[in-house]
């Protein structure tokens, strides 16, 4: 996809059907992998991180186009494709997850365009014959002010195309930045707002056909036998495609494939799942945290702490499975040839997506093209590509290129769901109410561990530092925001029992581990301030002495709140902070309760990120991840019965609409910290606010999720 | 065969009469604009208008909007409010994904077309059908309600 910005500030979007290194061209000054700039003077910046909501094709510009002196209505984007110079260095593959596209491109991407522009500065130098430190550059051109001398980037492209690139160059000083901390305008507005962005689900090929496809309705079943006699009469039906565990109706239009696979007489063999409720896969839950896990924190002697404790206090939190409903259901478009194959989707992994094409087809890695697109919503969903390698499996049967796409109830029914997270959390007070101990047993899926049994990409995922207690049975991610609260604890006891829910597929979901623990972990620690009858706020403070940063959003949050100001009868303040993803965050949420039915009526947001390359994103994104949150605390719940998903579309999988939605309220911390996460901080923050304000409303403590489950109960 | 107007074009479309627009708009048509989100009128993705009201396209047969003017968003841009609303969505940078603010934009166009001043009860009335897992409301309330006032403006003028 090609995507540049026109002279009246719209962004055009295009399908750019040639490969990376094709279109690296004769007089095209590409010093590396993320810019090129041409004789014609157009700037082309490769995004490496693709565009979900986040701001991605905003921010990582902004970085490049601030060192590479470039405005950023003089650029055009392109999505990079599936090459090793894009690898994500959290990450250790090509990705975008984990809150990481800002905190891992901050410097790396300011200096490609340093080296960019000093390569021009000193290309234009030389053909001057001036010191290279008395030119300047300023949107695409470089100036000899002192001789009036003038040459754009495009005139001296050639040129700095032969000259060495430094692996030295200076950095921008902040005061200098132009681009970093402004409110810079997102790149991918105009085209969003006309309807002329391309999404995955938006490819049209000469000669597409389409695809509805269903999959065994029980989890691990097996595709039995199909008569097709009726559905091969619905107009437009052209072949039905058998998959050992789905089937698929391949037709001239979407809806005729539809009432295709709607008029299948299938048999499935549902396999050892056909009686798997939630209970059952609670039970094991339960079972295994009794047993002492594996110990991923231990500072002290929690347990000989507990002992003496005058107060101890134990609970049990459950986070139940979710689904991730991204609006744009999951979808994806693939031509498969006797010698290539290519796939248009939107992804967080084009390297996976190209490797799973690869492995389907037989094909080579290279003979694979993935044309990545703007992404309707990724929030892990699209971390999976689960979804590519049955639509290649598809098109491989299919003569010509088709469209695969799935019903919102296939989305739901058969997503990589959030794991059901089962904790057991103990703590002990001191008579002065001050904390001496702290024991939290973490027991649910690893993600992690499944993606490293899977490949050696998937390995490197749990990052070479990481990978020692990753072998070890420690998933780093299922336990972050446990092992690593802001708060000082005397002792402290973090264990982590993997279980695997037996054939449920799960994945990552907005906040990852965090957005689980933090809710345990900062509900559990609202529980400890009412048992020794102290208030929330100042109980927090007492532990975050060490916390500074922690320490400065929760106040800034409280006072903006009005916290501590008395409310009417059935409302609420709840408060959370957190330190993960490399930003502090602290949320007061106010609820206001009727019966079971809980309406979040106001969240105000503090959040200390570090440098703010764009605080207009920064605030969106907080706003996002609280109503996305928010929708999790309040209402999301996937459950089984017989070994399928009960739920299937809107009308069950309930999410926040807008009369629903609170007043939101963010206050940025200025400082110069180097930049924090900001797609999922929100997400995981919000959940405990929200249920300690029900808490403050009601007197009743959830613990259990979702709230309205909890509370109708 | 039925017969639609599309953006002021009139188009013959071999289909069946109860498929639905929504299909009809981006398969056959080939306009992708309009989005596909739920396909029972849930979430609002693929809201275009017709005859100026805003409709969910995946639950109305194409016969249904034979002899009515249809509007899908690559047009609404051509409507007096349909601009003011486009332009208060880029001043405000409101789209995040922006999947579903096709059929944001065109619940916000059909209201401010009629309630140039509404209240944030009309806002909640108007919009609550339209969902955005990305959760833009804040942004859209505020954009609503700047594209009716550049409405008023407009009229002055």
């Amino acid at each position: 996809m090609v995507a540049g910005v026109a002279a009246g500030g719209g962004l055009l979007l295009s399908c750019r059907l040639g490969r990376r290194d094709d279109a690296v061209g004769a007089g095209t000054f590409a010093p590396n992998a993320w810019i090129r700039i041409g004789r014609d003077g157009v700037v082309t910046l490769v995004m490496s991180q693709v565009e979900m909501g986040q701001g991605t094709y905003t921010s990582m510009p902004m970085l490049l186009a601030e060192e590479l002196d470039v405005g950023l209505d003089q650029v055009t984007l392109e999505a990079a494709p599936p090459a090793r110079p894009y690898f994500n260095p959290a990450l250790g593959f090509q990705g975008t997850g984990g809150s990481t596209s800002v905190r891992e491109m901050w410097v790396p991407l300011r200096h490609a365009g340093a080296v960019a522009r000093t390569m021009l500065v000193t290309a234009a130098a030389q053909e001057w014959g001036v010191d290279a430190a008395t030119c300047r550059a300023e949107r695409g051109t470089v100036y000899h002010d002192a001789t009036g001398r003038m040459q754009s980037y495009g005139q001296l492209a050639d040129k700095a195309a032969r000259l060495p690139v430094p692996d030295k160059v200076a950095l921008k000083d902040p005061k200098d930045w132009k681009l970093i901390g402004t409110s810079a305008k997102r790149l991918d507005s105009a085209s969003k707002v006309n309807g002329s962005a391309q999404f995955g689900i938006d490819t049209v090929l000469p000669g597409m056909r389409f695809a509805a496809v269903g999959a065994s309705p029980v989890f691990g079943g097996t595709l039995g036998s199909v008569d097709d006699s009726k559905a091969m009469t619905v107009k437009g039906v052209s072949q039905v495609v058998h998959l050992a565990d789905a089937v698929a109706v391949i037709a001239s239009n979407t809806w005729a494939a539809r009432q295709g696979l709607a008029a299948l007489d299938i048999k499935w063999n549902n396999g050892p799942q056909a009686a798997l409720s939630t209970a059952d896969v609670v039970k094991q839950l339960q079972e295994a945290s009794t047993k002492p896990g594996k110990v991923a924190r231990k500072d002290g002697d929690a347990g000989a702490a507990m002992t003496v404790a005058t107060t101890k206090v134990e609970a049990i939190y459950e986070a139940p499975f979710l689904a991730h409903a991204t609006m744009e259901p999951i979808n994806c478009t693939v031509h498969v040839r006797a010698d290539a194959c290519d796939v248009w989707v939107g992804t967080q992994v084009a390297g996976r997506a190209q490797a799973a094409a690869a492995k389907v087809t037989g094909l080579s890695k290279d003979q694979v093209t993935v044309h990545n697109r703007v992404i309707g919503g990724g929030f892990g969903r699209r971390l999976e590509v689960d979804y590519v390698t049955q639509a290649v499996a598809i098109a491989k049967q299919v003569d010509g290129p088709v469209k695969v796409t799935w019903s919102r109830e296939e989305d739901i029914q058969h997503d990589m769901y959030r794991p059901y997270y089962y904790d057991r959390i103990s703590a002990g007070l001191d008579g002065q109410g001050k904390m001496v101990a702290w024991s939290h047993h973490v027991a649910g899926p690893s993600i992690l561990l499944r993606w490293a049994e899977k490949s050696l990409s998937g390995l490197k995922a749990a990052g070479i530092s990481n990978l020692v207690t990753t072998i070890k049975g420690i998933d780093l991610d299922a336990v972050d925001g446990a092992v690593n609260t802001p708060y000082d604890f005397p002792s402290m006891l973090v264990e982590y029992t993997r279980v695997e829910p037996p054939g449920i597929p799960t994945g990552w979901w907005r906040g990852v581990g965090p957005t689980h623990n933090v809710f345990v972990v900062e509900s559990f620690i609202d529980e400890l301030a009412a048992a020794s009858h102290q208030d929330p706020v100042a109980f927090r403070q007492a532990l975050l002495k060490n916390s500074p940063r922690a320490a400065a959003v929760l106040e800034l949050a409280a006072n903006k709140s009005g916290w501590g100001a008395p409310m009417p009868a059935g409302h609420g303040r709840g408060v959370s902070v957190q330190h993960v993803f490399g930003s502090f965050v602290a949320q007061v949420a106010e609820v206001q309760v009727t019966g079971s039915d809980v309406r979040v009526t106001r969240v105000v947001a503090a959040v200390d990120c570090g440098v703010q390359v764009n605080p207009h994103i920064i605030e969106a994104q907080m706003q996002s991840g609280i109503v996305f949150g928010a929708s999790g605390a309040l209402y999301g719940e996937i459950t089984l019965k017989d070994g399928r998903v009960e739920q299937g579309n809107f009308h069950n999988y309930r999410v926040l609409r807008m009369n629903e939605s609170p007043v939101i309220e963010v206050y940025l911390v200025k400082n110069t910290e180097a930049p924090g996460g900001m797609g999922e901080p929100g997400t995981s923050a919000v959940m405990p606010a929200i249920a300690n304000a029900v808490f403050a409303a009601t007197g009743t403590r959830v613990r259990k999720l979702p709230i309205s489950t909890a509370l109708a109960g | 065969m039925p017969t639609l107007n599309v953006n002021g074009t009139s188009r013959d479309v071999d289909v069946p009469d109860d498929m639905p627009l929504l299909w009809v708009i981006r398969d056959v048509l080939q306009m992708t604009g309009t989005k596909f989100g739920c396909g029972i009128g849930a979430c609002g993705a693929c809201t275009i208008h017709l005859n100026g009201q805003a409709i969910r396209s995946c639950v109305t047969p194409v016969m249904a909007a034979t002899g009515g003017k249809i509007t899908t968003i690559e047009a609404v841009g051509d409507t007096a409010a349909g601009k003011q609303v486009q332009d208060a969505w880029l001043d405000l940078d409101v789209v995040q994904c922006g999947y579903c603010q096709s059929g944001q934009i065109m619940s916000a166009a059909a209201l401010i077309a009629t309630n140039p001043h509404p209240t944030d009860s009309d806002i909640d009335n108007a919009m609550s059908g339209n969902i955005c897992r990305c959760g833009t409301y804040t942004r859209i309330r505020a954009a609503i309600k700047q594209a009716g006032q550049s409405a008023t403006v407009a009229k002055g003028a």
